[in-house]
């Protein structure tokens, strides 16, 4: 696809077209053989990935002032990661099997999928209250508040995901056939996959720092 | 409501009906882009009036008792943020890139017409928590654009209980609303595309509003990310940019924070901005030109190449605007080097457009004159930008009206030139009447030497080293009398020109009822916007059937046919003759 796209980038358009374009026209192939809200959901990972690493430099280039004082991340943490990993592998299985039509096991593997999405959410919470208890305010160490910030933004873009599982959920009760559910299906997982992976890496600096 | 876009379906779009659905919660991209761009200009008259109340400042020191140093630095702040972003930004990509991206590749709608409307109300809610700040108690932040901490949220600042707040939270507004505009444009050009629309038959203006869209999806994170850690800082009172700080004698509770962390961020985002602006210029300036000489666009394929060139350059350029700031020696010479590399692809550009006009058969048309116009701003303001690329030149000129001279010229005329020369070229198809060209003719005039004697002398003044920013310059020695005499000329030139703007937007509302009939294609134009049924393009705007694209964009005097033009969607005839460059 991307090969693709660099030799159209070398056509000379002035030109007449070479036979393959000639084809392409009659059968109307030009654009990527790929529904729309793919390349959205693609491009938006894209942004999302920036704004991600944008504040992992924001966060590393804070910690080498003097100020900063590591945190004792809450234990609670691993249970969090396994549980969004989890989330993460019941909607990889929610998408094999809507992709084989098998209704009962997507109608458990999403519902469960998400579920799990929302115990990561409120396991989330349950340690900012933790560290709150501990005295590790925002406001008192920059560690502290990148810890809130982190996890908050994270957590923002696993609630917008919840949005799009609701409403998939919602049409699946209405008794939707799995091929009419099975994009937003498989968007949701693509979009889980990456929220599981942002979390991985977040996890990391934060018990590596 | 919702509809696929991409192909012909057998059953009939279904047309919105009440009034409200047509212009008020449309789904139309071409309502959304009027909408966007009625938005725009009307933001765009506030700062308009805003600069000219600083020129009064400037001109005519002390005389005026209603600008006081507060609300100076409010005018320079608003101004500088509402054009850059409020206006421009909108203007180019949510109101033209919405125009012309479905017209341009022969599609029905955007893909995703629900979002887009979305996007245009987010913009509003963004304008409307902009211009809120001026009603809030002391008024909007005056921090300058930049928003630099530690002042920007320093008692001392104007506007540091509320305007400061409504400033960040309406850039967080805006940056969701340009982002779910940009998904649906790139989706849009990516999927969409009519038959025989290979990419590189795409018009320039598509290749400009979607690399400058990509550029924003890309670098409007880094403003998000400072937006709202500086947001935490000012609310919660973290220390993400925020030093130890003694403040009229009390010690602030902030501790460590980085201010530069913060330039790094806003000039990661603030750079590629200046290209988010000009990429669309670029590209529209390029269909003017070749429409309106009646020649191809010389070197079309260099054209998109150093149009993606420029827009992946714009990422390693950022701390040009941090010379000042500290940094060390070999920083400084990598980012100069990467600035003046820029200057190759940008020059490029510029050989190409003047030899697109070489031989041509120019019609000098009012839309013809902006772009003309544009490639003399455009080159000054650049020739000027590599004397700042410099390290050693730049330290001097940084902060003076050098700079001020160079950015309006390179980033404010340039695209306004440009977008006026965009608003007479597609005003006819928006409305479907021509708008007065002898109004338009002086509309051009006034603006263009009025824009040279506002900002030719401010070169002059920032090499006498006459510092922005200031409300009043006080008795410094190194600057003599005749400075003021020259602010004072400056401050005529920039009111005369201010004022003139009304013969635009006259020229705007009387011809929507008064104007001549434009037909559907007023300018004998090859691309695909100017070959729908209809003229303005109806819902869904081709009619039955999509139009099927069987040449590029630029089939202007080919030899061996007769009309000096073939649209995009006309197949090959026999007379014609290939191999032309």
């Amino acid at each position: 696809m991307i090969g693709k796209f660099f030799k159209q980038l070398t056509d000379k358009p002035w030109l007449p077209p070479e036979q393959e374009v000639v084809a392409e026209i009659n059968t109307g192939a030009v654009a990527l053989a790929v529904p729309p809200a793919r390349v959205a959901l693609r491009l938006f990972l894209c942004v999302a990935f920036v704004l991600f690493s944008l504040f992992s430099v924001a966060y590393y280039v804070r910690m080498e002032l003097d100020d900063w004082r590591p945190l004792a991340e809450p234990g609670l943490l691993w249970l969090n990661t396994a549980v969004i990993l989890l989330s993460s592998v019941a909607l990889q299985i929610a998408r094999q099997a809507v992709q084989r039509g098998n209704t009962r096991t997507v109608s458990f593997t999403l519902t469960l999928g998400g579920l799990l999405t929302i115990a990561f959410l409120v396991g989330q919470y349950m340690t900012w209250g933790e560290l709150r208890g501990a005295g590790y305010f925002a406001a008192g160490n920059p560690a502290n508040a990148f810890y809130y910030l982190l996890t908050a933004v994270h957590g923002l873009h696993l609630l917008g995901g919840l949005v799009v599982w609701a409403r998939t959920v919602k049409r699946m009760w209405q008794g939707a056939e799995p091929y009419q559910i099975r994009l937003s299906i498989e968007l949701c997982t693509t979009y889980w996959h990456f929220l599981a992976l942002v979390w991985l890496g977040i996890f990391w600096i934060l018990i590596s720092t | 409501m919702a509809y696929v876009a991409i192909a012909d379906q057998d059953e009939p779009l279904h047309d919105p009906q009440s009034f409200i659905e047509k212009y008020i919660w449309s789904q139309d991209h071409k309502v959304i882009a009027i909408q966007y761009g009625i938005t725009a200009i009307g933001v765009g008259l506030v700062a308009l009036v805003l600069s000219g109340l600083m020129r009064l400042q400037l001109g005519f020191p002390d005389q005026f008792s209603f600008i006081d140093p507060s609300s100076y630095y409010q005018f320079i702040t608003m101004h500088g943020m509402i054009m850059v972003i409020y206006l421009l930004t909108a203007l180019f990509l949510g109101g033209f890139g919405n125009y012309l991206i479905p017209l341009m590749l022969g599609t029905r709608d955007m893909v995703f017409p629900y979002m887009n409307m979305l996007s245009f109300w987010a913009y509003f809610l963004s304008v409307i928590i902009l211009l809120a700040s001026f009603f809030v108690p002391a008024g909007p932040t005056g921090a300058g654009w930049t928003l630099y901490p530690p002042q920007a949220i320093l008692p001392g600042t104007p506007g540091v209980d509320w305007g400061i707040i409504l400033m960040l939270a309406s850039l967080a507004v805006f940056i969701v609303a340009f982002t779910m505009g940009g998904l649906n444009y790139i989706t849009t050009a990516l999927q969409a595309r009519c038959r025989g629309m290979t990419l590189m038959r795409m018009p320039l203006s598509v290749w400009g509003i979607i690399s400058a869209t990509v550029l924003g999806l890309l670098a409007f994170p880094a403003l998000l990310v400072s937006a709202i850690m500086m947001l935490l800082d000012k609310l919660i009172g973290t220390s993400f940019f925020m030093p130890a700080l003694i403040n009229l004698g009390e010690t602030l509770e902030y501790n460590g924070g980085s201010p530069v962390l913060f330039q790094h961020l806003f000039w990661f985002f603030g750079h590629p901005e200046v290209y988010i602006v000009a990429l669309p210029a670029f590209g529209i300036v390029s269909d003017l030109l070749s429409t309106h000489a009646r020649k191809n666009i010389f070197g079309y394929r260099m054209m998109v190449w150093a149009i993606v060139a420029i827009g992946g350059l714009s990422f390693v350029v950022w701390a040009h605007h941090m010379y000042v700031s500290g940094m060390h020696p070999y920083f400084g010479f990598f980012f100069a080097t990467t600035t003046l590399i820029i200057a190759v692809p940008t020059a490029i550009k510029v050989y190409n457009w003047v030899l697109t006009l070489w031989r041509g058969n120019i019609r000098l048309t009012t839309p013809m004159l902006f772009a003309i116009g544009f490639i003399f701003t455009f080159i000054n303001g650049g020739l000027t930008g590599l004397f700042l690329g410099n390290v050693t030149v730049d330290l001097p000129l940084s902060d003076t009206y050098f700079v001020v001279a160079h950015f309006h010229m390179v980033m404010g005329v340039s695209p306004i030139l440009v977008l006026f020369g965009a608003i007479y070229h597609w005003y006819p198809k928006m409305t479907g009447r021509l708008m007065d060209e002898t109004l338009g003719k002086w509309h051009f005039w006034i603006t263009f030497v009025g824009a040279y004697s506002v900002y030719y002398p401010m070169h002059y003044l920032g090499f006498l080293g006459l510092p922005r920013r200031y409300y009043a310059m006080g008795g410094a020695e190194f600057m003599p009398e005749s400075a003021q005499s020259l602010n004072a000329g400056i401050s005529v030139a920039a009111l005369t020109l201010g004022v003139a703007q009304l013969i635009f937007l006259y020229n705007a509302i009387v011809s929507l009822k008064k104007g001549k009939p434009a037909g559907h294609n007023p300018w004998e134009a090859t691309t695909l916007e100017w070959q729908t049924p209809d003229t303005p393009p109806h819902h869904g705007n081709w009619g039955d059937k999509l139009p099927v694209v069987h040449r590029w964009a630029y089939d202007y005097s080919v030899p061996g046919v007769e009309q000096d033009y073939i649209p995009q969607n006309v197949p090959r005839g026999e007379n014609e003759q290939s191999g032309q460059t």
